[in-house]
């Protein structure tokens, strides 16, 4: 595994705990389908929440959260969609968040928890 | 609080607009958006206010940043809102605490010093109007925004300064270099009545010129002196007042012409355009809102035209205007500015293409419809508005010297001053500015005064327009010399002073 994978793949456990500490239900992590790859599905109440999870080591070369294009969340809507299609579940609503994770070389990381982006 | 707001000024001419800059930080995915009719060069703030943010050593907020500038229908442009826009962004960031009812002006450059811009001294004034007297300016333009009549201005250096006066945590660089614009200095030459060698009769028309603001026109061949004589009539002009120091210094800063460190502008601006001006260059212009052009920078003082026969007809015709009014009103698609253009129109031309036609004109090789044609373009309409118009002959090897500047501005002062006497309380200041029918109420019972003018009217010689503007120089003269009122001599001469050039 190349480091910036495992960057990536540590910043989604950091934003994973940021989530269930705010009280939410995670349903999926790391869904793939053909199109790509959700990082993770959650619950907040009803409303069914997909995160897109960026990290980054600092924030030398920008947010993290800069880094997530209009493209990107583009696609992230679209397998929302395809999320729904192949899961049973009944939420009143969806949106779409971003948290951006900086996990700087000593100390606690900074979560940046971007809500309804789309 | 995610909303952050400040004061600017927008510049529409040489009005200035009270705006609001409101900074909303919401937060979603970093973006930075400025609303409210930005044009090209404020839409470029963005990059620019980003940039001196962190160069500063302030943190850029990672939000979703909306700009307004409200009133959100009033065209912005120019770089002057920088400033307010990053202190308002700050603010809304919660990095510093902007107090209320300040107005902040100044172009941002990348590293976050301040730079100086155009058109501060309106822009102050417009503030210290609309009752928001505190401004904060770039340093350069400090002197500048200090000429404006109680205005509490500040001046910054750089952002930082700026951040760290409204309890920003940032190390303020004391070694910032403030942008200091080298103005080149224009060493005004020292011109003199005095170099003019003969040319008496023209001189004294300068002389009736200065004292009554009358429109002058100088016809005679190459290298009589035309040219000298025009550059020295703003030495014959007294200083601008107060009121008219302030506007025309206003129209200079717009122009960005105007060197601060000097304070107002108080003596009468001499302009002297090419003869390939376009229309554009001398009544203003370019896109956007237009900005003024010769005729306004001539603005109470001396607007020459140098061969005048050679300008295009576009541009002579544009003049009709202002010499009417006072005034140019200049309509684009953005909208209209008004810039003030009441100058003293000095015009000088050859009497024929080649120069030469002057007395009885035999040398002159031009064939008559070549002169017909030369000076057509100046007759008419134009040529009606100019009050004195004087032939210039060869200076011989004998002609002396006349007064030195400093004597006839000193008889001109005087007459001015007689002329101001007489028109106290009503909203003129000079002979010319006067309407003809006020003129003749005036000159009392002595009907036999106007003889001479009935019947070069009678003659066609003089249209009634040319009555009024005969009646005017005749005033001039009899305050240049001291009369409470105009003899039929006077009348007699300012007739021969209107129509000695071509005019007749």
């Amino acid at each position: 595994m190349r480091a910036k994978d495992a960057v990536g793949r540590y910043g989604e456990d950091v934003a994973e705990r940021h989530l269930l500490a705010a009280g939410w239900r995670v349903l999926d992590r790391n869904w793939r389908c053909r199109d790509g790859e959700l990082d993770l599905v959650g619950m907040d109440g009803d409303e069914l929440v997909v995160v897109e999870v960026k990290t980054r080591r600092s924030a030398a070369y920008g947010s993290p959260a800069e880094a997530v294009t209009r493209l990107k969340l583009a696609r992230v809507r679209r397998l929302a969609a395809q999320w729904l299609a192949a899961h049973d579940v009944r939420a009143a609503s969806v949106r779409v968040d971003v948290i951006a994770v900086i996990l700087p070389r000593s100390g606690a990381a900074v979560v940046d928890h971007l809500v309804g982006v789309v | 609080m995610v909303l952050g707001r400040t004061l600017a000024v927008s510049l529409v001419g040489l009005t200035g607009h009270l705006v609001d800059v409101e900074a909303h930080l919401a937060p979603s995915l970093p973006a930075f958006t400025l609303v409210g009719l930005p044009d090209a060069s404020l839409s470029e703030a963005r990059d620019r206010v980003r940039a001196a943010v962190t160069s500063s050593g302030l943190p850029w907020p990672n939000r979703r940043i909306t700009v307004n500038l409200s009133p959100a229908t009033l065209p912005k442009s120019g770089s002057s809102f920088d400033l307010a826009i990053a202190v308002a962004t700050l603010a809304g960031a919660e990095l510093l605490t902007a107090p209320a009812g300040v107005v902040h002006i100044g172009e941002l450059a990348l590293d976050g010093r301040l730079r100086p811009v155009r058109g501060v001294l309106p822009a102050v004034a417009a503030a210290v109007a609309a009752g928001r007297p505190r401004v904060v300016v770039p340093v350069a333009n400090l002197a500048e925004a200090q000429l404006v009549p109680g205005a509490l201005a500040v001046g910054a250096s750089s952002l930082a300064q700026v951040a760290a006066r409204y309890g920003a945590e940032v190390d303020v660089p004391d070694t910032t270099d403030p942008v200091v614009v080298e103005h080149q200095r224009a060493v005004a030459p020292v011109l003199d009545l005095a170099d003019v060698v003969g040319q008496a009769e023209a001189r004294q028309c300068l002389e009736v010129a200065a004292a009554g603001g009358h429109h002058l026109l100088m016809v005679g061949p190459p290298g009589t002196g035309k040219t000298m004589l025009a550059a020295r009539l703003p030495g014959l002009l007294p200083d601008l007042v107060e009121a008219d120091a302030v506007e025309v210094t206003a129209v200079h800063s717009v122009a960005g012409t105007f060197d601060p460190g000097d304070g107002l502008l108080v003596r009468p601006p001499f302009e002297d355009p090419h003869h390939t001006a376009t229309p554009a260059s001398v009544v203003g212009g370019g896109s956007g809102i237009p900005r003024p052009g010769a005729a306004s920078r001539a603005h109470r003082g001396v607007l020459f035209l140098d061969e005048a026969p050679e300008f295009s007809t576009a541009v002579l015709q544009t003049l009709r205007q202002p010499l009417e009014h006072g005034e140019l009103v200049l309509h684009r698609a953005q909208g209209a500015a008004r810039y003030p253009a009441r100058f003293q129109l000095v015009l000088a031309a050859n009497p024929c293409p080649c120069g030469k036609a002057v007395g009885k004109g035999l040398d002159c090789t031009c064939r008559s419809e070549q002169r017909r044609r030369y000076f057509g373009k100046l007759s008419g309409p134009l040529l009606d508005r100019v009050d004195l118009q004087v032939e210039l002959v060869p200076a011989r090897a004998g002609d002396e010297a006349g007064d030195a500047t400093s004597v006839v501005a000193g008889r001109v002062r005087v007459a001015r001053g007689a002329a101001a006497d007489r028109l106290r309380g009503t909203p003129w200041r000079t002979g010319a500015e006067v309407p003809g029918g006020w003129l003749r109420e005036r000159l009392g019972a002595d009907g036999s005064l106007l003889h001479d003018l009935d019947r070069a009217l009678d003659r066609g010689t003089l249209s009634l327009r040319g009555v009024d503007r005969v009646l005017r120089v005749a005033w001039t003269l009899a305050d240049l010399d001291g009369r409470a009122a105009p003899t039929r001599g006077d009348i007699g001469n300012a007739l021969l002073l209107r129509t000695r050039g071509q005019g007749a």
